[in-house]
């Protein structure tokens, strides 16, 4: 990723090179060999369309061409490849904490292995931040109430600078870390060490402590949805609108029941907003996701398991995106 | 201030400075030329407090470590530079001064067509001025002068609905400002005075009058919401009391991008007039140069949200914006375009104003051409909230609007004092200011690619940073005393410069064909406009020697 963008850098180093240095060349030629001298007056020139018509074309031709190239690099940035590994990450002043789909946690430091995708689904607490790697040219703002997503890959091993690129307040400079790539066998060993256990397992719990259960049954019966297989599938809406159950869906259903309601079920549900943190949504999504057979926890069943939801999640590339 | 101007000569003919003496007479003035300095004295002021912000800014990142101040007085330094130099600076700078002072002039009026009004905004310019500054005393505020909610509404503890009140006030300056130029533009330009024979500056002027007329209203709009959230808790902005925190960049940055052009099309206005008068040639592509200031105008109010490409928005959406992003590029290149083939075939004069015009064409040409960098998606997304961007809106604002207002500023000294100013020490300054903006602010694109964010009070966790942290507040020193120079030259030049003829130019535009400084009424006669635009061709035809400019 950071080579397609250092990539279209250079291309863009090079072309607004060459146009500066046409005007440069033109001021400094024009203002030498054009400089006042006795006795000889300035030429009146009105103007000439088809130069104008030329000047606004050429650049324009050339700037569809940025355009649609930083566009295509973009859209790159903005899609996950949908079997990456998932860490969910909660901002707050001034604190990065970040929770890897297996259960390991860690603040302000993010372990990551070499040569496979990450996925970043992220949440603050309070204000907005940014979770920018410049060695990974990737950056996305952090937003209250609601998810957001980053995702990279990193091709070699190292520590990269992790910053907050959001103005939030008074140790908003202090809101650095580091992104640790290791090689594979490094970071099955650093995996390995006290883990409390897949975070959809805690949300496993966390479902069952709130009593979820009781009305998301696993058969049709239960006054609410039925969760299983729920995740990446379009969902009917009460008000006759289809959403598609992303992340964003998941945790907005559980703070606020009410908004989009599905179809056939009655507005009972309370909402959870106060009563769950930031840590124990992430952990409940997680939960929802793995009965959903999409994303396990463990990223090395997900391959084979992708099959199914893939066609539906080709159709809505970035749909968890859009928001 | 009236003492300073007051010229000794006995023979001095009444002009708009002798006229009346005393205090009030300057205070309950209708005159668009005391207003203008008025303002003149007014936007000096706040541009050297902001001033003494930046450079304290560049004081503390000189080390990596805080050390020089403490990261809540850092935060608050940023905040009220960029607060004090957008509001309080750029926005009045060219129109409220030399727009104030020429735009009656160059279209052979009497006055602008609301003088009270115009006085007024005069009052609320310095209405919201103490406002702020009291604000600044008793604790100022720490947002960054983007205010971004949920952070500005309920987080942080500053005084920001006073700050948010005073920008309110000083906005409706600012709308005055824009109706009164609308107005006189329409109904005010001497008989002869066609739409194709105004000069490029009134074109410059009227397109920002439109921009302080339809945006301006949105920022206040978004300052009452900010202080309902804030003091009444009404949810609109943070999540938490079920708003959206996207709807406050929406808004805040709907206003503050054509900003960006109420700051930099006035300063273009000036370009095309010192070009033309120091190549001594019509402006080629006057038409073009014309409307292309309109176009701005209105893509200008298309392209907002580039400024949020990572903040959560629909990648459709950025994708939108950018494209319109690309279309505004356009009417810019055109500009430039049009201003270096005036050079051609010119006979070109080296005066500092020119100086300061080349300044600007090198300055904005790096400025806007790293805006493409910006405006690419792919790019942006590494590149905002870095000190890239610092750099490309500094070059536009600073190297661009600044420059534009300096160069103004000498072209037009002697028409508004009476005197010329020291023409080595002009050229001196000029030199000054160019290698240390660049030097202060060329580091910073660097850095900003290399990822070091804005608004970092310490970059202890990476040291790399150091060096082009240093250059950059070197070259800020350097550029602090490119900024004392002409104030205090042209202070000096009031009382010893040497008296000015009325057009010590040779230069064309109705403004240069009564007194220098002008009687209160500008025009002894009303004058009738027979000659285009910029008709060098006739001032120095040979003939023009023997006889004497009209007045």
């Amino acid at each position: 990723m950071a080579r397609n963008v250092d990539a279209l850098y250079i291309f863009l180093l090079i072309v607004c090179g060459m146009m500066t240095l046409l005007i440069f060349v033109c001021l400094v030629y024009f203002s030498a060999r054009f400089r006042h001298r006795p006795g000889v007056r300035a030429e009146q020139i009105e103007g000439s369309t088809p130069l104008e018509i030329t000047w606004s074309a050429i650049p324009f031709v050339i700037f569809m061409v940025i355009f649609a190239w930083g566009a295509v690099v973009y859209f790159q940035e903005r899609t996950p490849p949908t079997d990456s590994t998932e860490v969910y990450v909660v901002a707050k002043q001034w604190m990065w904490k970040l929770e890897h789909a297996e259960g390991q946690r860690e603040i302000n430091e993010l372990h990551i292995p070499v040569g496979r995708d990450v996925k970043l689904i992220m949440t603050s607490q309070d204000v907005i931040h940014s979770f920018y790697i410049p060695a990974f040219r990737m950056k996305q703002d952090v937003l209250p109430g609601r998810y957001t997503v980053e995702w990279f890959r990193a091709t070699k091993p190292g520590v990269y600078h992790l910053f907050c690129a959001e103005y939030c307040g008074t140790q908003h400079s202090g809101m650095v870390g580091d992104i640790v790539v290791q090689e594979p066998a490094q970071y099955e060993a650093w995996m390995n060490g006290g883990s409390t256990g897949p975070l959809s397992a805690t949300g496993e719990k966390v479902f069952s402590e709130l009593g979820c259960a009781t009305c998301h049954r696993n058969d049709t019966q239960g006054r609410g949805p039925n969760l299983n297989g729920v995740f990446g599938k379009p969902v009917q809406l009460e008000d006759g609108r289809s959403v598609t159950a992303d992340e964003n869906y998941l945790r907005e259903c559980i703070l606020d029941p009410g908004s989009k309601r599905v179809k056939g079920f009655q507005p009972i549900m309370p909402t959870f907003r106060g009563l769950v943190s930031e840590e124990q949504v992430n952990a409940l999504v997680a939960y929802i996701k793995s009965i959903s057979g999409t994303k396990a926890g463990d990223s090395g069943k997900a391959s084979a398991s992708a099959a199914a939801p893939q066609p539906a999640a080709k159709a809505q590339p970035n749909g968890s995106q859009v928001q | 201030m009236s003492m300073e101007i007051a010229i000794p000569q006995a023979v001095e003919q009444e002009n708009y400075l002798n006229k009346e003496y005393g205090v009030w007479s300057w205070l309950l003035t209708t005159d668009h030329k005391r207003i203008a300095l008025l303002y003149l004295i007014s936007i000096t002021f706040f541009f050297f407090i902001g001033g003494f912000f930046a450079l304290l800014i560049r004081l503390e990142l000189l080390t990596p470590a805080g050390d020089l101040v403490q990261a809540d007085t850092y935060n608050k330094l940023f905040t009220m530079h960029g607060m004090v130099m957008v509001f309080f600076f750029l926005i009045p700078s060219i129109p409220a001064v030399l727009g104030n002072f020429l735009v009656p002039l160059m279209i052979g009026a009497k006055d602008l067509a609301f003088p009270r009004i115009n006085l007024l905004s005069w009052y609320l310019y310095i209405i919201g001025g103490v406002m702020m500054l009291h604000c600044m005393l008793t604790g100022g505020v720490d947002t960054g002068w983007t205010f971004y909610a949920p952070f500005s509404t309920n987080f942080t503890n500053t005084k920001i609905v006073e700050a948010g009140l005073a920008i309110f006030v000083v906005g409706f300056s600012s709308i005055l400002t824009g109706l009164n130029f609308v107005v006189t533009i329409h109904r005010m330009r001497a008989p002869g005075m066609t739409w194709s024979r105004l000069p490029l500056f009134i074109w410059a002027h009227y397109a920002t009058s439109i921009i302080q007329l339809l945006g301006t209203p949105v920022i206040a709009v978004t300052i009452v919401m900010v202080a309902a959230e804030r003091a009444l808790h009404l949810g609109i902005f943070d999540p938490r009391l079920g708003g959206d925190p996207l709807l406050f960049q929406h808004l805040f940055w709907f206003y503050s991008h054509p900003a960006v052009y109420i700051m930099i099309l006035p300063s273009m206005g000036i370009i095309s007039e010192i070009l033309a008068c120091f190549s001594r040639k019509r402006i080629f592509g006057y038409t073009f140069v014309a409307f292309s200031s309109i176009a701005i105008a209105v893509f200008g109010f298309l392209v907002w949200a580039h400024h949020m490409f990572v903040a959560g928005m629909s990648v459709y959406a950025a994708l939108v914006f950018s494209l319109l992003s690309y279309a505004v590029a356009v009417p810019s290149a055109i500009k430039v375009f049009n201003w270096t083939a005036t050079l051609y075939k010119g006979s070109i004069h080296y005066d500092a104003p020119m100086l300061y015009a080349f300044g600007f064409l090198g300055l904005f040409t790096i400025g806007g051409l790293t805006g493409l960098f910006l405006a690419a998606l792919g790019i942006d997304v590494h590149v905002t909230d870095t000190y890239f961007v610092v750099a490309h809106f500094h070059y536009i604002m600073v190297g661009g609007a600044v420059m534009g207002y300096l160069g103004g500023m000498h072209f037009w000294w002697p028409k508004i004092s009476g005197r010329l100013y020291p023409e080595g020490w002009a050229r001196l300054a000029a030199l000054i200011v160019f290698i240390g903006f660049n030097l202060t602010f060329f580091p910073q694109f660097l850095l900003g690619y290399m990822g070091m964010p804005r608004r970092y009070y310490d970059y202890s966790h990476m040291p790399e940073f150091q060096v082009l942290n240093v250059l950059s507040t070197a070259g800020a020193t350097v550029l602090g005393v490119g900024y004392l120079l002409p104030m205090i030259y042209f202070l000096w030049s009031m009382r010893y410069g040497k008296p000015a003829s009325d057009n010590p130019w040779n230069a064309a535009g109705l403004e240069w064909k009564t007194a220098s400084p002008p009687p209160t009424f500008n025009f002894e006669e009303e004058p009738v406009v027979t000659w285009e635009a910029y008709n060098y061709e006739e001032l120095d035809a040979p003939h023009s020697e023997e006889v004497p400019v009209a007045r």
